[in-house]
């Protein structure tokens, strides 16, 4: 009897560890053929590809995979095929850095696109940095990554070599909403609420203190954790402050949850928030609760440039459910940073990659400078972009407007 | 202070939903003293019968119309989910030392949560559930949206319909006798056996009306969901006295309004201004729990009605 209970707790336990594994590589469904001559390079992903903040996620692997299929189609380095190699980090940290490890040890690999997640690169750029790895992260967007810890005392030092990022930072993005917010909008009063998170904590900081600067008032401030879904208590408490806006730091998930608490519970101010809320799932998941609600975005709207028409065709030809809104065009430029850079190893080396190619391929980033689809594609001394371009968005009749774009002037 | 009617309000709303699926551990645990730490799950895949019945409706039907099938789907999902739990990964173990069927629950709670991951269509992120289109009513300063009227009607009713079940039938008082001495009871001619399916089953159910309660007022239901509210609802049967299905609903009523009054008035005082707020409401509830079991390590109604002696 006892010998038949193990044998079926080890069966149910085998079986639940087995589905459990399948499950966290289930999104890792990478293109590219290995087969054909010449070189095969592999360029890594790390996204969320499940759970929270997969839709975004999702965007960026399928941009990297449209700007993959494009070099291979066009044969942007001739004799070398790129494949895709997308891992799920379920915007966790911990699962962010045994990615890049994973990612590090996979000796095809000679750049990685990703993270989503601010705190998620956190745990990565040493890893990358060690192992002379090019990162480029469409989405980043806190300012410390980059510039350290002091940034905003004016004493920016770049983190690491290895790490760059094609969307702007927070610095400018919760200073651009803050002044959008006090000034087209003629909102007086926030309330500021955030997910604790690096990305999320970080924008509401930058925000209060832009908006206080900018003649605003913070009338109360909160914390959510990320995975609740129980904001009642929290909105009861918003109600009754008198805000005429809720600013909100941190992704969708909570707080597409929160304004169509606050709207039903019969508030009707608008919430405002950064990119991580950019996303149709917003809506989606709201619905008329989030009508009026903003958010800021890096750069401008990829489906009004020209660069991105073919791009966009091909993402909704191929079906991918992501969106490619936020990301997926920055995606496909960090990705074409990285492809341009080993071509430029390749053609210096004789058509062959050097011993020292993952170094080459960071220089050969650090020297980026081409249009891409979404905009101009070069980066500063500590591996910010160039490009400080920022779009206000609001949702009207279920659908992302863009009602601002421009530079934040101070 | 005006705000403290809704705030006790949204208390009872999210406490009335823990309630729901404490029932589901406390009457397995009066009766096989099991912590079935898959139910937390079971009430995730209830929602996701629940949602698999609305999807399959013509689209346009009616939320009134369809709720009804939707809570059926979601009880036939849960229930079949906890029998087959029961009798293929319980009963077989119930021999076994206790830890055994534990680390079972625990396996089959990840299985589960990966099955419906990889197996549901788009299941990867929270999938939209639909919302009742009604009100919301205003009661004096109380503010009701139509997704919490389910849930002030649904666990009532629920609650009613559990003690008559449980004093008046003989199913109901069979349990009572399985959970005062199984083997007694299997003397007396009762099918030991055929009650525990039973209790997995009444738990299950009521995890499944839980989850459609939570669909209607989240808007949403995401493979990941069983974990937080089963925890909760756990606590909620612990605090109320493990065994005992009153202390059940008494544990998560008292839980969400825990959760509630930290979330409003904590930061208010003096001194406490970093510890309140949203996300210390989970922290509060469980220092509440502590300070319960220091005083009364029974629970809060510890009378034990279902226990074992």
């Amino acid at each position: 009897m006892r010998h038949r209970s193990l044998l079926v707790l080890s069966i149910a336990l085998t079986g639940a560890l087995t589905v459990t594994a399948c499950g966290s590589r289930g999104g890792s469904k990478s293109g590219g053929d290995t087969s054909g001559n010449g070189l095969t390079v592999t360029i890594g992903v790390d996204a969320p590809l499940s759970g929270q903040n997969s839709a975004t996620g999702l965007g960026i692997q399928y941009g990297v995979q449209i700007a993959v299929d494009d070099a291979n189609k066009n044969k942007t380095v001739p004799g070398v095929t790129f494949k895709v190699k997308a891992l799920d980090d379920q915007a966790q940290p911990t699962i962010g850095q045994q990615n890049a490890t994973a990612l590090v040890g996979d000796s095809s690999v000679l750049g990685v696109v990703g993270p989503l997640n601010s705190g998620v690169a956190q745990s990565m750029q040493q890893v990358f940095a060690t192992a002379n790895l090019v990162e480029i992260s469409p989405s980043n967007t806190n300012p410390a990554l980059t510039q350290g810890p002091n940034w905003a005392k004016n004493d920016k030092k770049r983190q690491f070599p290895t790490y760059f990022r094609t969307a702007t930072t927070d610095a400018l993005q919760g200073a651009f909403a803050a002044q959008y917010a006090s000034g087209p909008a003629g909102k007086k009063k926030a309330f500021v609420v955030d997910d604790k998170q690096t990305y999320g904590a970080g924008l509401a900081g930058i925000f209060q203190d832009s908006f206080t600067k900018d003649g605003g008032q913070v009338v109360g401030t909160d914390h959510v954790n990320t995975g609740d879904k129980d904001f009642s208590a929290l909105v009861t408490k918003i109600k009754s402050s008198g805000a005429d806006l809720l600013y909100y730091g941190g992704q969708y998930d909570e707080s597409e949850l929160i304004t169509k608490q606050l709207k039903a519970a019969g508030d009707n101010i608008p919430l405002m928030g950064g990119d991580g809320m950019y996303s149709q799932t917003y809506i989606t998941t709201a619905g008329t609760g989030a009508e009026g609600d903003l958010v800021t975005s890096v750069g401008v709207p990829v489906n009004s440039l020209d660069s991105a028409k073919d791009f966009i065709a091909k993402y909704k030809a191929a079906g991918y459910p992501g969106d490619y809104d936020t990301y997926g065009g920055y995606s496909y430029d960090a990705a074409t940073a990285i492809i341009k850079a080993v071509g430029q190893t390749v053609s210096q080396n004789s058509g062959k990659l050097p011993a020292d190619a993952r170094n080459q391929v960071v220089k050969g980033v650090q020297g980026a400078d081409f249009n891409g689809i979404a905009g101009h594609v070069s980066f500063d001394q500590y591996g910010d972009t160039t490009n400080k371009q920022l779009t206000v968005y609001q949702v009207k009749s279920g659908q992302w407007a863009a009602v601002k774009t421009g530079t934040y002037s101070g | 202070m005006h705000t403290l009617p809704q705030q006790l309000a949204n208390g009872l709303f999210l406490g009335a939903t823990y309630g729901l699926i404490a029932i589901g551990y406390t009457m397995v645990y009066g009766i096989v003293q099991l912590i079935n730490f898959a139910h937390g799950e079971i009430f995730m895949t209830g929602g996701f019968g629940a949602l698999t019945v609305y999807l399959a409706l013509p689209h346009g039907t009616s939320l009134w119309l369809a709720l009804p099938l939707m809570l059926i789907g979601g009880a036939i999902t849960s229930v079949l989910i906890a029998l087959g739990a029961e009798r293929f990964a319980y009963r077989p173990l119930r021999t076994a030392p206790r830890l055994a069927p534990l680390i079972a629950a625990i396996g089959l709670s990840l299985g589960l949560q990966q099955a419906v991951h990889n197996l549901y269509p788009k299941a990867t992120s929270p999938r939209v559930f639909p919302q009742l289109q009604a009100g919301p009513w205003n009661l004096g300063s109380i503010h009701i949206q139509s997704g919490d009227l389910f849930t002030i009607v649904a666990a009532p009713i629920c609650m009613i319909i559990l003690a008559v079940f449980v004093q008046k039938s003989r199913t109901g008082r069979a349990m009572q006798a399985t959970a005062q001495d199984p083997d007694t009871a299997q003397l007396m001619g009762i099918d030991t056996n055929r009650i525990i399916a039973a209790a997995f089953a009444i738990g299950a159910l009521f995890a499944a009306v839980a989850a459609v309660c939570y669909g209607l007022r989240y808007g949403e239901v995401d493979y990941s969901m069983g974990f937080q509210a089963g925890l909760k609802a756990f606590t909620a049967a612990v605090l109320g006295g493990i065994g005992n299905i009153y202390g059940a609903m008494l544990g998560g009523l008292v839980l969400g309004l825990a959760e509630a009054m930290a979330t409003a008035y904590i930061s208010d005082i003096p001194g406490m201004h970093q510890l309140g707020g949203g996300s210390w409401a989970s922290v509060w509830a469980f220092v509440l729990l502590i300070l319960v079991l220091l005083l009364r390590p029974q629970g809060l109604l510890g009378e034990r009605v279902a226990d074992r002696a």
